[in-house]
Order: structure tokens, then C-alpha cells, then sequence
């Protein structure tokens, strides 16, 4: 359980990793590294660099563009969690975080380094993909921005190529007055990888009536899934329960899902379908609840 | 490689083999063997320690990962050589140790939450120890422990009920 020998290197700015990268085709990035180190611990990985962006100034922060609130690739998770304009902007992020590992490996795992990962279960890959986040890179050509369904490509497949490195995350912002959300889990021990998650986001008028609405579930398939046709069904519904069961009940009969020892296919679908109903129901009453702007 | 740490309070410099994590080097190096190695993947928890202030696991960093961090071990809670912190004394008296392994982990992780919150309710200890692993199953004294610490820490001193 030790790792094999590499040479390590901590360069001060993400063109001197994009010069790193291209020199070793056998060079991983580091951040984090509470995926990284346990694999190199397996022997899973023999990366025969590693390069430590941790404390590289420009891939830290959180910042709000308006339309997006942009995190630092390295940004902590445990850091995401506490802060307050994720609370206010993007609520359904602050949620999920909870979810992700435990408090000592939040205190190290970074948001670029999970979404980097692309584990099918993982909580943070779930919410960009829902809110139709955006994944900023780097490499020697200059930055490249891409959707978050460009991004998944399969399960820890992404579309990152040789030389990249990610520098930024960013989960867009609803405008609207009345959101709420709602992210619910299910996993064989507390703080361990989802078998199925949900996340769901809903947008309400002053009546009542479903004006947005977005629902992704976690862990069932190959990358993490966006369910728009319950989006097409429910906007404009008023969501209630037996809306919300049916136009789920419908999604998930069609997803492809992922076998896995752990959890028989049918169940994977069958609690895809139950959290699914959870979270939006979750989202609905938080909404019901909040009277004002969330900002 | 040279890896320069401040190990509960005092500087040290090691020269390690960037593969060296963590928990070895503190082990190996420094001779702390208060932080124990055990699933070494990051499962366990035995590992931890506090990494500028926060609980974390040793063995997922390397060494030369945490140049320049302050690192708190078990070993900075006794007040001297030969007797124990209130923690540690709250762990003996409600036999919230067994067979010992996860101990330091638990403890620390103890340490770090009365510092964010002094009078944690049963269940945010339950969280706060959710990422440490006691293979002898003696989470119910552990959590009693803690909660028996708090209440000392807050200047509660009661005994333990026989």
C-alpha cells in the first residue's frame, strides 16, 4: 500500500503546468489528491510526476460573474461548503457538499479535483450537470470553456486531453425570486459513495406554478444524468406529488443504467425514481417556504 | 526531497522521498507513533490529524504535499509527559478506548470540533466521527467520551455515573 516512486514538482502558475504536462506524457496533476493518493497507494496510478497546483493564487476563490458563480479549480471543498455566496447563489451546490466523503476529506478535496475524477456517484460532476454548469480548462493553446454534458464522457472519462488542466467551475445562477432545492442520497454507509443520488432545482411564481425546474440523478448511470423531459413535463405544473411521480416515473424508465455488485440494475432504478420524487418534492416545499429573492 | 513542517508548535525539517505520506513521515521520521497507519487508502481514519487546524488523513498526503503546514498530532494533548488531556482522560473513564487503534483519530477529530463547537449535540459528534472507522464496534462510549469532554471543557466538572 505505498506508492510507487515519482518525482514531484510544484509549479507557480498553470502555464508552467500546461509546460509541465506536455513535457511528461506520465505527469498527473495533484490537488487534492483523496482520490489520486489512494489509487497511487493501489498502484492503480504510477504517475511518474506528480505536479501540486494547490497553491497556485489564480486557481483559488469564488467569485460571482452574474450569471455564474465561478470557483477556483482548487477551491476546498470544505471551503465551498461554509461560503456564503454559494449559500445564497447556488444553494443546491451548498446542499450536495455535505454529501461528499467526509469532513476530513472535504477539508482536502478540492471542487475542480471531483469534477477532474468524474466518479458517476459523485456529488459535485451531479450539480454541474443539473444546473448546466460550465468546466473552464487551460492547456499550451490557451483556455477553453465546456459544458458540463460535453464534459462527462463515461465513468472517470472526461474530456480533458494530455496537457489540460481544469482552472476554473462554474454553476449557473437562477434569477429567479422563488428557488428552491432539494438533493437526496442513498448509500450503504454514511459518507460513502452514492449507489443513487438526486439533485433537483425548482423555480416558482408568486401563484404557485412551476416556472423552471431541473432534475439529475447521480450514481444510476455511466456520468451523471440531467433529466430534461421532467423539466419539459413540470414547468408550468404546479408540482404537485402525483405530477412530480408521474413525469419522474416516466424519465427514469428510460435511463441506461450502470451494473454494479453493490446494487441490482432494478434497484438503481427504482431509487432514482423514489430520490427523484424526494428531491423535487424537497425543492418544491423549500420554494412554497421562501417568500423573496434568495440573494 | 526537504520538506520543512511545524509538528505541534515546533518546527522540523525532514528529507523525505516525495512517495513518503504523511502518516509515515510523522511515524518514521519524526517518531510520533501516536498517528497510527492503518488502511492507508482513506477509508480508516486512524490517520488523522490536523493539517492547519482541520481533521485530516495523513496517509492521502504526501509529505512534501504539506511543506510549510502545521501539523497537530495526539501527542501535543497531553499537558506533560506522563498524564493526559481531558479529552484522552474522558476516553479512559467512560472506556471509550478499546483496543486503542482509532484512538488518536477520534481524538483529534474531538479536538478540532470543540474548537468550531464547544457544546456539540450528540448528533454532530456523531458527524463530526462519521469518517473514523472503530473496528471494535465502541462507538457508543466514544461518543460519550466526547460528550463527557465537552462538559468538562465547558467547566462542568461532573464524574461519571458508576
Amino acid at each position: 500500500m505505498k506508492a510507487a516512486p515519482f518525482e514531484y514538482v510544484r509549479p507557480g502558475s498553470v502555464d508552467e503546468v500546461c509546460v509541465c504536462l506536455s513535457a511528461d506524457p506520465d505527469a498527473a496533476i495533484i490537488a487534492g489528491g483523496q482520490t489520486l493518493v489512494p489509487m497511487m497507494a493501489m498502484r492503480l496510478a504510477r504517475p511518474s510526476r506528480l505536479i501540486d497546483i494547490t497553491r497556485i493564487p489564480e486557481l483559488h476563490g469564488i467569485r460571482d460573474d452574474g450569471a455564474a458563480i465561478a470557483i477556483g479549480a482548487v477551491t476546498r471543498q470544505a471551503t465551498a461548503a461554509h461560503d456564503d455566496l454559494i449559500a445564497r447563489k447556488v444553494s443546491l451546490l451548498a446542499a450536495a457538499l455535505p454529501w461528499v466523503g467526509h469532513a476530513a476529506t472535504r477539508n482536502r478535496g478540492t471542487v475542480g479535483g471531483s469534477v477532474a475524477n468524474a466518479d458517476p456517484a459523485a456529488e459535485i460532476p451531479l450539480v454541474l450537470v443539473t444546473l448546466r454548469g460550465h468546466v473552464v480548462l487551460r492547456d499550451s493553446a490557451g483556455p477553453r470553456t465546456l459544458a458540463s454534458q460535453d464534459f462527462f464522457l463515461g465513468p472517470m472519462m472526461t474530456a480533458l486531453t494530455p496537457g489540460c488542466c481544469i482552472t476554473e467551475v462554474r454553476f449557473p445562477v437562477w434569477e429567479h425570486a422563488r428557488i428552491g432545492v432539494g438533493f437526496q442520497e442513498v448509500s450503504a454507509r454514511q459518507g460513502d459513495f452514492a449507489l443513487v443520488s438526486a439533485a433537483a432545482q425548482v423555480a416558482l411564481d408568486q401563484a404557485g406554478r412551476c416556472t423552471a425546474c431541473a432534475l439529475g440523478v447521480g450514481g444510476a448511470t455511466a456520468v451523471p444524468q440531467r433529466l430534461d423531459a421532467v423539466s419539459r413535463v413540470l414547468t408550468g405544473s404546479h408540482l404537485t406529488d402525483v405530477e412530480i411521480g408521474a413525469a419522474v416515473r416516466a424519465a427514469t424508465g428510460s435511463l441506461e443504467i450502470m451494473s454494479s455488485p453493490h446494487a441490482s440494475d432494478d434497484y438503481r432504478r427504482r431509487a432514482a425514481a423514489t430520490l427523484g420524487r424526494r428531491a423535487l418534492a424537497q425543492a418544491r416545499d423549500a420554494a412554497l417556504a421562501s417568500t423573496g429573492r434568495h440573494q | 526531497m526537504k520538506v520543512e513542517l511545524v509538528v505541534n508548535g515546533m518546527p522540523r525539517s525532514v528529507d523525505v522521498e516525495p512517495r513518503t505520506t504523511l502518516v509515515d513521515c510523522l511515524r518514521d521520521n519524526l517518531n510520533l507513533n501516536g498517528v497510527h497507519t492503518g488502511c492507508e487508502h482513506g477509508i480508516c481514519g486512524a490517520c488523522t490529524v490536523l493539517i492547519d487546524g482541520e481533521p485530516s488523513r495523513a496517509c492521502l498526503i504526501f509529505a512534501v504535499q504539506a511543506d510549510g503546514y502545521a501539523i497537530t498530532t495526539v501527542e501535543s494533548l497531553a499537558p506533560a509527559p506522563g498524564e493526559l488531556g481531558v479529552i484522552q482522560d474522558a476516553f479512559c473513564e467512560t472506556h471509550g478506548m478499546q483496543c486503542g487503534f482509532c484512538t488518536s483519530g477520534m481524538i483529534l477529530v474531538a479536538h478540532a470540533l470543540f474548537r468550531s463547537n464547544p457544546e456539540p449535540s450528540r448528533e454532530e459528534i456523531i458527524e463530526a466521527i462519521s469518517g473514523n472507522i472503530c473496528r471494535c464496534t465502541g462507538y457508543g462510549q466514544i461518543v460519550e467520551a466526547i460528550e463527557l469532554a465537552a462538559q468538562r471543557l465547558a467547566g462542568r466538572n461532573i464524574g461519571v455515573a458508576p
